[in-house]
C-alpha cells in the first residue's frame, strides 16, 4: 500500500447559495485548493467529483460544473452520483494502483431550489415505496422510534446529541445552526421541551439542509510531503453497503458501518490499538449518531455515555465541527467530514481522527476513513 | 448470435403463481411518474444576461486570461476555471458558424414552418456561438459564414427570456471566410496561444464589427 | 424542462417566471418523468395480487417470508420463486405522524406512516394508517388494508390501512 495523504482542503456552506450557480460558487473553492498546492487542473493526475442531477433538476449537471475546474487541455476526470467521499475513494484507489500521484476531488450540493426531503424519495424502491413519496424525515422517524422502543437509546440521548451539535458548531464559520442561532437550546433538557415535528423527531434531531461545496487534494508519499507542511495521512479507508429494502433491514443497526470500520483498521473503538483524538460523523439525524457510536464499539470501549456527550473525552471528541446537524450539504457533507478532520489535524488540534460518510436511505451505505497527522 | 444461448441458471427456476392469480391477466408494468418542483434562481451572470436581454441588449463576459468573450456568460472561463467578472455588450449582429435544416417540428412551436434552419450564431466580438433560428432565408441559401442580424419580437412582448429573438436573418453583407467562421477562428487563436506565438486574443477579428 | 442554449433555463418556465423579493429573476421549474416500469415476475405477481385484493410475500433463502416481495434475496441475491399469501392484516412495528400531506403524497388527509408486519411475514411494509390523531397510534396495534374499489395493480390499490375493529 502506498502512503496517501490529504494535502489541501477548502469548503463553502451557507443556508441558500441563491445568488450563485453551482459553477459560480465552486470556482473559488476549487481555485483555493489549486492555489494551496500551486497546481493547475492539468497538473493533477486525476480529478473526480460527486454530485446529483436530482438536486440541480438537470441531466448530466456535473458537466457544467467542470467549467469551474478548467478542463482545457483535457484532464483525466471521473464523476460519481455519490457524496464526494466516494469520489475520494475512487481517487485513492487510482493512487494506490500507482497510476498517478495526485488527485483533485470535489463535490457540492445546492438543494435550496427544491425540497430535499421529497427529492430523496426518488432513491427508494420504485415499485413499492417511491409512489407513496415518504419524505426523508418521516423515514428517519420510523427508524428512530424502533430504537427508542427497543431501549437502545432514549429521547434524552438524542437531544444530547442535538445539543452538543449546537455547542460545538458555535465557532464553525460553515455552521448554519449553532448556539448562536439557538442560544436557548444547548442542553438536552431544553430540547426535550420542544415539539416533536415528525414524531418522535424534533426539529433539532434533523439536519438543516443547506447549500455548499468542498474540494480536497490528495497526494502519495514524497509528493504529499512536497505539497504541504503537514500531510494528513489516510491510514485506513473502506466503504460497505447494506440492502436497500428498508422493510427488510434492522433499522437500529448499521452493519455496513461496522464492517467498513473493521476493514479500515478499527477494533474496539481504537485504530490499531491506538485511541482516536476525535470523530467526524455524517449523521443527518441525531439517533443515527448513536447507532454509529454503537457499531464502532465506541460507547463500550471508550467509556462514552450512550447520550453521546463524549464522556470523559469531552464535547470535542465527537463532531467538533458540530457535524451535519449544523448544516447538511447533500453530496458534500461526507467529503466535508474528511476535510474538517484533516483541517483540525493540520491545525494541531489532534493527531488521529475517524471521518465517516453515509449515503442511501437510513445509513444504508457507509464509508470510514482514519486520518493521522505526519 | 445463436438463439441457443442457455438461460442463466439464476433465472431458470419457474415462479409458480398461486391459484388465486394464476388465471387472471398478469400485471407486467406499472406507471410510477415522478414530479419535482424547483424554485429556480439564475446565478449572477445569468441574472445580468437576462436582465439586459429584457432591454434588447446582449451581454457577454470577457476572460481575464486572454480576453476571449463568452456569450451567454456563465461567470467562468471554462477553459481555465477562472471567474469572469467583466461584462461586454455585444451587437445583435454576427455570422453563422454552422447550421442544420430540420424537418421535424418543435413541440409547442406551431408557428415554425417546416423545414426550418437552426444555427450556431457567432456575434461580432464573441468567441463562442449560441443557438438560434434562421429566418427570412431559403434553406438552399443558408451557408457557413453568412452574416445575420437579430429579428426581435415586438417591444411589448420583450421579457427576460431567451425567446426575445424570433430568428436571425441575412444582412446581405459579405460572408466571413470559411476558415475564420464559427469556432475555427477561435481555435486558431487558441492554438497560437498554446504555441507561445500568439498574442492576446482578438475575438472574431475577422468580423467587420470588431475591427 | 428545456434549456435553450442562449442560457436561459428560466425562459422555459413561461408564465411562472417572476422576481424574488429583492428583485432578482426567478422561475418555477418542474421536473417530471412518466416512468412506466416493467415489473418482472415476482413484483408483477404481487401487483396482480393487489388488483385481486390479496397480498403475497415471497419465501427467502433462509425460509423467512418477505412482503412486499422481490425477485432476489436482498442478502444472498438468490432468485426467489415461492409466493406465499400474507396478511391482509398486520401489526404496526413503527409509526410517525404526517399532519399535512406533502404535494406528491397520495393522501389528502392527515395520516400515520407505518412500518407494518403483515401476518405471516417477517419483514415490514411501508404504508399509511388512517386514524384521526397520533394519539390513536401505538406500536403493536393491529391494522388491515382499506382497498380501493377500482384497482389497477399498484401499491396505492391499498388506499391505506386502518385499525382492525374490536
Amino acid at each position: 500500500m502506498r502512503d496517501i495523504a490529504i494535502v489541501a482542503t477548502s469548503m463553502v456552506q451557507t443556508l441558500a447559495m441563491d445568488t450563485d450557480t453551482e459553477v459560480e460558487f465552486m470556482v473559488p473553492v476549487i481555485s483555493d485548493v489549486k492555489r494551496q498546492v500551486s497546481m493547475e487542473a492539468q497538473d493533477f493526475g486525476f480529478i473526480c467529483s460527486g454530485s446529483s442531477d436530482f438536486l440541480a433538476g438537470q441531466a448530466f449537471s456535473f458537466v457544467h460544473t467542470l467549467d469551474a475546474v478548467g478542463a482545457v487541455p483535457p484532464i483525466s476526470e471521473s464523476h460519481v452520483e455519490m457524496d464526494g467521499a466516494w469520489a475520494l475513494y475512487e481517487a485513492w484507489v487510482k493512487l494506490q494502483l500507482g497510476e498517478v500521484d495526485t488527485a483533485l476531488i470535489y463535490s457540492y450540493g445546492k438543494t435550496s431550489p427544491g425540497s430535499l426531503r421529497d427529492v430523496l424519495a426518488t432513491q427508494l424502491d420504485p415499485y413499492y415505496v417511491t409512489p407513496l413519496w415518504p419524505d426523508a424525515h418521516s423515514l428517519a422517524a420510523l427508524a428512530a422510534r424502533i430504537g427508542l422502543e427497543s431501549g437502545q437509546f432514549t429521547a434524552t440521548d438524542m437531544a444530547a446529541v442535538a445539543a452538543r451539535s449546537l455547542r460545538n458548531a458555535t465557532d464553525n464559520p460553515l455552521a448554519v445552526r449553532s448556539a448562536k442561532t439557538h442560544p436557548n437550546l444547548t442542553t438536552a433538557e431544553n430540547i426535550l421541551a420542544e415539539a416533536e415535528v415528525v414524531p418522535p423527531l424534533r426539529e433539532l434531531d434533523c439536519a438543516i439542509d443547506v447549500d455548499g461545496g468542498v474540494a480536497v487534494v490528495i497526494a502519495a508519499e514524497d509528493e504529499a510531503r512536497r505539497l504541504c507542511d503537514r500531510p494528513v495521512w489516510i491510514r485506513g479507508i473502506d466503504h460497505r453497503i447494506d440492502a436497500q429494502n428498508i422493510g427488510a433491514r434492522d433499522l437500529t443497526r448499521s452493519e455496513s458501518a461496522a464492517k467498513a470500520a473493521a476493514q479500515a483498521g478499527m477494533a474496539n473503538g481504537c485504530f490499531n490499538g491506538e485511541k482516536l483524538d476525535f470523530i467526524e460523523f455524517y449523521a443527518p439525524y441525531s439517533y443515527q449518531e448513536l447507532i454509529l457510536l454503537s457499531e464502532l464499539g465506541l460507547i463500550d470501549e471508550l467509556g462514552l455515555s450512550a447520550d453521546g456527550s463524549g464522556g470523559a473525552n469531552g464535547d470535542d471528541f465527537i463532531n467538533p465541527s458540530g457535524g451535519v446537524l449544523a448544516g447538511h450539504t447533500m453530496m458534500g457533507s461526507g467529503l466535508m467530514r474528511l476535510a474538517e478532520a484533516s483541517q483540525r489535524i493540520s491545525q494541531g488540534k489532534g493527531d488521529r481522527a475517524l471521518a465517516h460518510a453515509t449515503s442511501g436511505p437510513l445509513l444504508q451505505q457507509n464509508l470510514i476513513c482514519v486520518l493521522e497527522g505526519e | 448470435m445463436s438463439a441457443k444461448i442457455p438461460k442463466p441458471t439464476a433465472l431458470a427456476k419457474p415462479v409458480q403463481l398461486p391459484e388465486r392469480i394464476a388465471n387472471v391477466e398478469q400485471v407486467r408494468s406499472v406507471r410510477t411518474p415522478i414530479s419535482l418542483n424547483y424554485d429556480f434562481i439564475p446565478g449572477q451572470a445569468a441574472q445580468a444576461y437576462l436582465t439586459a436581454f429584457g432591454e434588447k441588449r446582449i451581454l457577454g463576459q470577457r476572460s481575464p486570461v486572454d480576453g476571449a468573450v463568452f456569450v451567454p456568460p456563465r461567470g467562468v472561463d471554462p477553459r481555465f476555471g477562472v471567474a469572469t467578472t467583466e461584462y461586454v455588450e455585444l451587437p445583435d449582429k454576427g455570422h453563422i458558424g454552422s447550421f442544420c435544416v430540420t424537418q421535424v417540428p418543435i413541440p409547442g412551436r406551431d408557428d415554425l414552418e417546416l423545414p426550418y434552419i437552426s444555427a450556431w450564431i457567432f456575434l461580432d466580438g464573441a468567441d463562442i456561438g449560441f443557438i438560434g433560428l434562421v429566418g427570412e432565408c431559403d434553406t438552399a441559401d443558408c451557408r457557413i459564414g453568412m452574416r445575420v442580424e437579430a429579428v426581435w419580437k415586438d417591444d411589448d412582448q420583450i421579457a427576460q427570456t431567451a425567446e426575445n429573438i424570433k430568428w436571425w436573418r441575412p444582412t446581405g453583407e459579405p460572408d466571413v471566410a470559411f476558415d475564420q467562421a464559427g469556432g475555427r477562428g477561435f481555435a486558431a487563436r487558441q492554438a497560437a496561444r498554446a504555441d507561445g506565438t500568439g498574442h492576446a486574443s482578438q475575438p472574431n477579428s475577422a468580423n467587420p464589427a470588431s475591427q | 424542462m428545456s434549456a435553450n442554449a442562449t442560457g436561459s433555463e428560466a425562459s422555459s418556465a413561461g408564465e411562472s417566471a417572476s422576481t424574488t423579493a429583492d428583485g432578482r429573476l426567478r422561475a418555477d421549474l418542474v421536473l417530471e418523468y412518466p416512468f412506466n416500469r416493467t415489473t418482472g415476475e415476482i413484483i408483477g405477481a404481487f401487483l396482480t395480487g393487489l388488483r385481486e385484493g390479496v397480498i403475497y410475500g415471497v419465501r427467502t433463502s433462509d425460509g423467512s417470508i418477505m412482503a412486499p416481495p422481490t425477485d432476489y434475496d436482498p442478502n444472498t441475491a438468490e432468485p426467489l420463486t415461492e409466493l406465499v399469501e400474507v396478511g391482509p392484516a398486520g401489526e404496526v412495528k413503527s409509526w410517525t405522524w404526517c399532519a399535512e400531506p406533502r404535494r406528491q403524497q397520495p393522501w389528502n388527509h392527515p395520516f400515520a406512516w407505518a412500518l407494518i408486519r403483515l401476518d405471516g411475514a417477517h419483514t415490514h411494509m411501508l404504508h399509511a394508517v388512517r386514524v384521526a390523531s397520533p394519539a390513536e397510534m401505538r406500536i403493536g396495534m393491529r391494522v388491515e388494508p382499506k382497498w380501493n374499489a377500482e384497482r389497477q395493480g399498484h401499491i396505492c390499490d391499498i388506499a391505506y390501512f386502518e385499525p382492525v375493529a374490536g
